[in-house]
């Protein structure tokens, strides 16, 4: 199902203003708001800070804290120096970036390619085509056939386990279709009158066009393969070829200590500030990136929220 | 982009899109009369386009759908040298999986503690994203309302690893909670392992992961409701609350009962990855859900049969319920997920 919206100039515009009709909210209303949405943005923040700040604090102010620390009293930088001088996290983390660089590139690729190829009604089997892959949606394989499959084809302890089970989704190449269905159909064929071909009016016109959907759907994506960590326990049996998510959960939630290279951890700085620091750079790359595409979830067309 | 389209707000589930412009429409059907070979000529590179997403599901998705007969085999995974060997080599025993799965009491355990987790968080997870984005619809100042929403959106796209560590870090037993009250002398509660209060537990986290999320969809309905009737409302002597219940909740209707609907299909499911991270911890009477069951009956173990049985059989009723839900919806005169087109 597709609501297609059109709000008309009656539509309620944050920041213009209570409208006139509109009566003042009382002060019990006003202070329930408030402390409700200070909840939920605290909620949020402060496990953020906590762990931010202590996995940049000395052994003093930890010990001194009695473990996690809320107010900094000093930086130190060593437990990032550690876990990014070579160890196991280092190796996972370049990992990581190598599955999620590349598996990105490769989904909005075909994403993009199939979305296209797709949106087009009354094209050759285009029915079909499309029956094909909404049915997925409805039918879907368990785990067990999907385990025996990636591995029959050869994928166990590959990085491409991370990569072809989950290169393409359904729900987002529907994100993408929609999109380009509501580019003006005339643009398309003026530039096929002047003969240029599928791949080049995708090239030149659909994909310029298109910046906010590639950027919200290539966010979807990315931020998939950085957080794999279930495909990585069951395909990923080598410590080399680890991602980070595999890492943060044998360090924090199995209680493994981190091998660092060579350095014998529990010397300096304690093993808290290196747990944080994981914790911060696996969160790092999200809350970094995500800022900049989210204008794109409400300004940018599109609202593909519900499967998430 | 022209401004008219930046004023449209799609609210894109999982469908095909409403049919283009009538126009177009009547001009693909003159198109679909040309002879079959006139249309692969044109359309040939829409086909190639197509082409290596259509086989990478069929690879990963179809041919593991067709793998689900392992159910009706006693599969022995050393068959031969690949799954296709072992899979033509293992012999068949009929039901016997699906006799076995319903005779264990564990299986009926996990089936227990999925539908009880499921009704649980539809009471007191599904009505939170509605008034957290009826909240967040009354701010006025843009910024603030910009700000807000960066931030609740944000654990969203965390992982379960990171969401179950930032928990296990604020709430406990060596968390900041724990912390806190053990300075002030208080014995701290035990919240991350106590089985019974798990379901507690994981709605919370549920809750903080995607209540944040989940306004998007509402918002962008909030946003298409014709003010007009308020003003209206609000001149016939209609109050804040008379109003809210008369124009924003029916204006919410479709999209709440599109939500209920997947969430009801979806009933069997209530994440795996958040309950296979906490199972060892809380135990496995409490934490067991149908996915769980299925990873620990089959792969931790080797019994592939087993475990296949049990992912057909949540997936054969996932399927009759979301057919049942949509149908539901269809008879009370809702658009719901799909329609005959």
């Amino acid at each position: 199902m597709t609501l297609t919206v059109r709000s008309g100039g009656s539509r309620r515009r944050p920041g213009s203003g209570r409208p006139a009709w509109e009566e003042e909210p009382g002060p019990v209303a006003q202070a329930g708001k408030g402390v409700v949405l200070t909840a939920v943005v605290l909620a949020v923040l402060v496990p953020l800070w906590v762990v931010l700040v202590t996995s940049l604090s000395s052994r003093q102010t930890i010990n001194a804290a009695g473990g996690l620390v809320i107010v900094p009293r000093d930086i130190d930088l060593s437990a990032y120096r550690i876990i990014f001088s070579g160890g196991q996290v280092s190796q996972a983390l370049l990992v990581s970036t190598m599955v999620t660089v590349g598996g990105t590139a490769f989904s909005l690729v075909l994403t993009v390619l199939a979305a296209y190829g797709l949106s087009r009604p009354g094209s050759l089997g285009h029915r079909g085509l499309l029956f094909y892959f909404l049915l997925t949606f409805l039918v879907y394989p368990g785990l067990v056939p999907s385990y025996l499959v990636v591995t029959g084809v050869g994928l166990k302890n590959s990085l491409w386990a991370l990569v072809l089970p989950s290169a393409i989704s359904v729900f987002n190449l529907v994100v993408v279709r929609a999109f380009f269905q509501n580019i003006p159909a005339e643009l398309l064929d003026s530039a096929r009158i002047d003969g240029a071909g599928e791949f080049r009016i995708l090239a030149r016109i659909v994909l310029p066009l298109s910046k906010a959907v590639i950027a919200v759907v290539g966010l979807f994506y990315a931020v998939g393969y950085w957080n794999a960590w279930f495909n990585a326990l069951l395909y990923i049996d080598d410590n080399e070829k680890f991602p980070i998510q595999r890492v943060l959960q044998s360090f924090i939630l199995a209680g493994q200590t981190p091998q660092t290279s060579g350095t014998t951890v529990g010397a300096l700085p304690p093993t808290l500030a290196i747990k944080m620091a994981v914790v911060v750079v696996t969160v790092a790359p999200i809350a970094l990136v995500y800022p900049f595409v989210q204008r794109h979830f409400t300004r940018g067309v599109i609202v593909g929220a519900i499967k998430g | 982009m022209s401004s008219d389209q930046a004023s449209r707000t799609h609210v894109t589930a999982e469908q095909p899109p409403a049919e283009p412009a009538p126009a177009r429409r009547a001009g693909a059907q003159r198109r679909q009369r040309a002879p079959f070979r006139a249309r692969l000529r044109r359309d040939w590179p829409l086909l190639v386009m197509v082409a290596p997403g259509a086989l990478l599901l069929l690879v990963f998705h179809y041919l593991p759908v067709l793998g689900n007969v392992v159910a009706f085999q006693d599969y022995n995974p050393y068959l031969g040298d690949s799954s296709l060997q072992a899979l033509l080599g293992s012999p068949w025993i009929g039901l016997d999986n699906f006799r076995d799965l319903f005779a264990d009491p564990a299986f009926w355990d996990a089936l227990w503690n999925t539908l009880s987790i499921t009704a649980f968080q539809l009471v007191f997870f599904f009505p939170l994203p509605i008034a957290l984005a009826i909240i967040l619809d009354s701010i006025l100042s843009r910024r603030l309302r910009g700000f807000v929403q960066t931030v609740v959106y944000l654990p969203h796209f965390f992982s379960w690893v990171l969401v179950v560590t930032f928990f296990v870090q604020m709430l406990g037993g060596a968390g900041l909670l724990a912390q806190k009250l053990r300075d002030a002398g208080i014995q701290p509660p035990d919240i991350m392992t106590n089985p019974d209060t798990f379901i507690v537990l994981v709605t919370a986290e549920s809750v903080w992961k995607d209540i944040g999320w989940g306004t998007i969809v509402f918002l962008a309905a909030l946003s298409a409701i014709d003010t007009n009737l308020y003003e209206a409302a609000a001149v016939d002597g209609a109050d804040r609350w008379r109003r809210l219940w008369h124009i924003t909740l029916p204006g919410l209707r479709p999209v709440i009962v599109l939500l209920l609907i997947l969430r009801l299909g979806d009933a069997l499911s209530v994440g795996f990855e958040q309950f296979l991270l906490q199972r060892d911890a809380v135990g496995r009477q409490a934490a067991e859900v149908l996915d769980t069951f299925v990873y620990y009956q089959s792969i931790a173990t080797g019994d592939y049969g087993f475990g296949a049985a049990a992912g057909l059989f949540k997936a054969a009723v996932g399927l009759v319920l979301i057919l049942a839900a949509n149908k539901f919806a269809h008879v009370l005169g809702e658009r719901g997920v799909y329609s005959r087109s």
